[in-house]
């Protein structure tokens, strides 16, 4: 049996714009940061707060356990069917960094199968401040850190802190008890980072998760305006 | 169009680094450990070495057929007659899957195109593999080291982070079995001439039960 040569483009290699109809696809956004940051409760405030006007779905990449995935489908932020988990090997920056293959497959697998999407979360295991995506996997990436974590944080920098598109710094309801100096982070965060934005939130407060809603709107707004396919 | 062999090329299709998904496996290395037969470097050996005689031999009998060109098809289906646990036929596709995205990348061919319309859903990895060999101007005996430096190289950097094993030790490991991947690759592109009905079908009973269970677990940090 012989097989037909070239006809097919399926399963096109890194981060193409566009799908294998032409179309153009979701907006990526990664999400990263150190365990327990709050990646997992921004991810689940995004979905409530953009879902009824985006069409949304999220992959998670659990270090151990499918907690993630098992949490966002517990509290039903999105549709079963919207939501993957990628298994890691003990190792989460490779996953979004090094080798990317299984997130891609996981992102094109949930646009052949609820799409057309608008937007696709990706949430990292929790690493350490050096984990940052691969420009092949995402559009964007967030990185969260909390006020529990030390107010030293913005300070130390390292690739996350300094680099991704957005700054999260979460849990600024625990700074009185914890003794951090939102302050001293804010300042420490806009030398490290220049111009890039930093958004101070607490999930458990009525604003909440809305400065990163925001600005993930803005984001989708310019990859929607962006020129249309070519070839 | 003559292609011409390069030993470099097969360094970078047998390196660690090349992106194609292998690193969230674990080859059964996982559920050993878990299980206690796999303790020390002593116990990976004795581990790799059986991997090497069985799933190793017949993989690269696989990937040494599709570098040589022989039907993926046929290839294919010999495959799944050779992976009895639905755990390891799901985690070869996908692994194959992977692996054309990134042997596309590394080498665009018309015939590796055609293998992924082929199987949307993933060829089984060992028959990528040869593919890929194939597309990177490769040959069978290449392909067959790839494979059979895949089967140990997996376990070993698992048993590395599962167990804190020395990486000196599981190293020394892998280079003490050298010639048996040499010995195994060269049976295997041996067969692999004498067409699909020739390739080695060895096994290993164990490490597809102890697939399908740690397909179960709740938690673990392997996807296989
Ligand atoms: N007080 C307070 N707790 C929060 C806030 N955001 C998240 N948490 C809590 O912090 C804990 C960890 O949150 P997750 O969202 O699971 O953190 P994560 O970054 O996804 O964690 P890993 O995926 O394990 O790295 C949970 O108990 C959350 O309820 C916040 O703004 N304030
Ligand atoms: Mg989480």
């Amino acid at each position: 049996m012989h097989l037909d040569h070239g006809h097919s483009h399926h399963g096109a290699v890194s981060a193409d714009a566009h799908r294998p109809d032409g179309t153009r696809r979701a907006l990526r956004i990664g999400l990263g940061g150190p365990v327990g940051s709050g990646k997992t409760a921004t991810v689940a405030a995004l979905c409530r707060q953009l879902r009824d006007t985006l069409s949304l779905a999220v992959v998670t990449n659990d270090i151990y356990t499918r907690e993630d995935a098992e949490f966002l489908l517990r509290e039903a932020v999105l549709p079963p069917e919207r939501i993957r988990a990628v298994e890691t090997g003990a190792c989460p920056h490779t996953a979004i960094r090094d080798d990317i293959s299984a997130n891609l497959e996981a992102v094109e697998e949930l646009e052949d199968a609820v799409g057309p999407l608008d937007l696709i979360l990706v949430e990292s295991g929790g690493d350490n401040l050096t984990a940052t995506f691969s420009k092949g996997l995402v559009d964007a990436q967030v990185f969260v850190i909390d006020v529990a974590g030390g107010d030293d944080i913005p300070r130390k920098g390292g690739p996350g802190v300094t680099t991704a598109d957005l700054l999260v710094v979460n849990k600024t309801d625990l700074a009185p008890h914890v003794g951090s100096d939102l302050g001293r982070m804010a300042r420490d965060a806009a030398e490290q980072r220049g111009e890039l934005p930093v958004a101070f939130t607490s999930l458990r407060s009525a604003e909440g998760v809305g400065p990163v809603a925001e600005w993930v709107r803005e984001r989708l707004a310019a990859w929607t305006a962006a020129p249309a396919p070519t070839a | 169009m003559a292609r011409l062999t390069t030993r470099s090329a097969l360094l970078v299709l047998a390196d660690g680094r090349f992106p194609a998904g292998g690193h969230a496996h674990s080859g059964g290395a996982e559920a050993a450990v878990k299980a206690g037969r796999i303790r020390d470097a002593a116990d990976l050996e004795a581990f790799c070495l059986g991997r090497l005689h069985t799933v190793g031999l017949t993989a690269a009998g696989l990937a040494a057929a599709a570098a040589l060109g022989l039907d993926p098809y046929e290839l294919d289906a010999a495959a799944d007659a050779r992976t009895p646990s639905p755990a390891l036929r799901t985690a070869a596709r996908r692994l194959g899957r992977q692996l054309m995205r990134a042997a596309r990348a590394a080498w665009p061919d018309p015939e590796l195109d055609a293998l992924a319309a082929a199987f949307p859903g993933g060829a089984h990895q060992p028959v990528v593999l040869g593919a890929a060999a194939r597309a990177a101007g490769l040959g069978p005996e290449d392909a067959a080291h790839c494979a059979a430096y895949e089967t140990v190289g997996g376990p070993a950097t698992a048993v590395v982070r599962l167990l804190g094993l020395d990486p000196y030790r599981a190293t020394a490991v892998l280079a003490r079995l050298a010639p048996v991947m040499d010995e195994v690759a060269a049976r295997a592109a041996t067969a692999a001439h004498g067409g699909v009905d020739a390739l080695p079908a060895a096994s290993a009973p164990l490490l597809d039960i102890t697939a399908e269970q740690h397909a179960a677990w709740p938690v673990r940090l392997f996807a296989s």
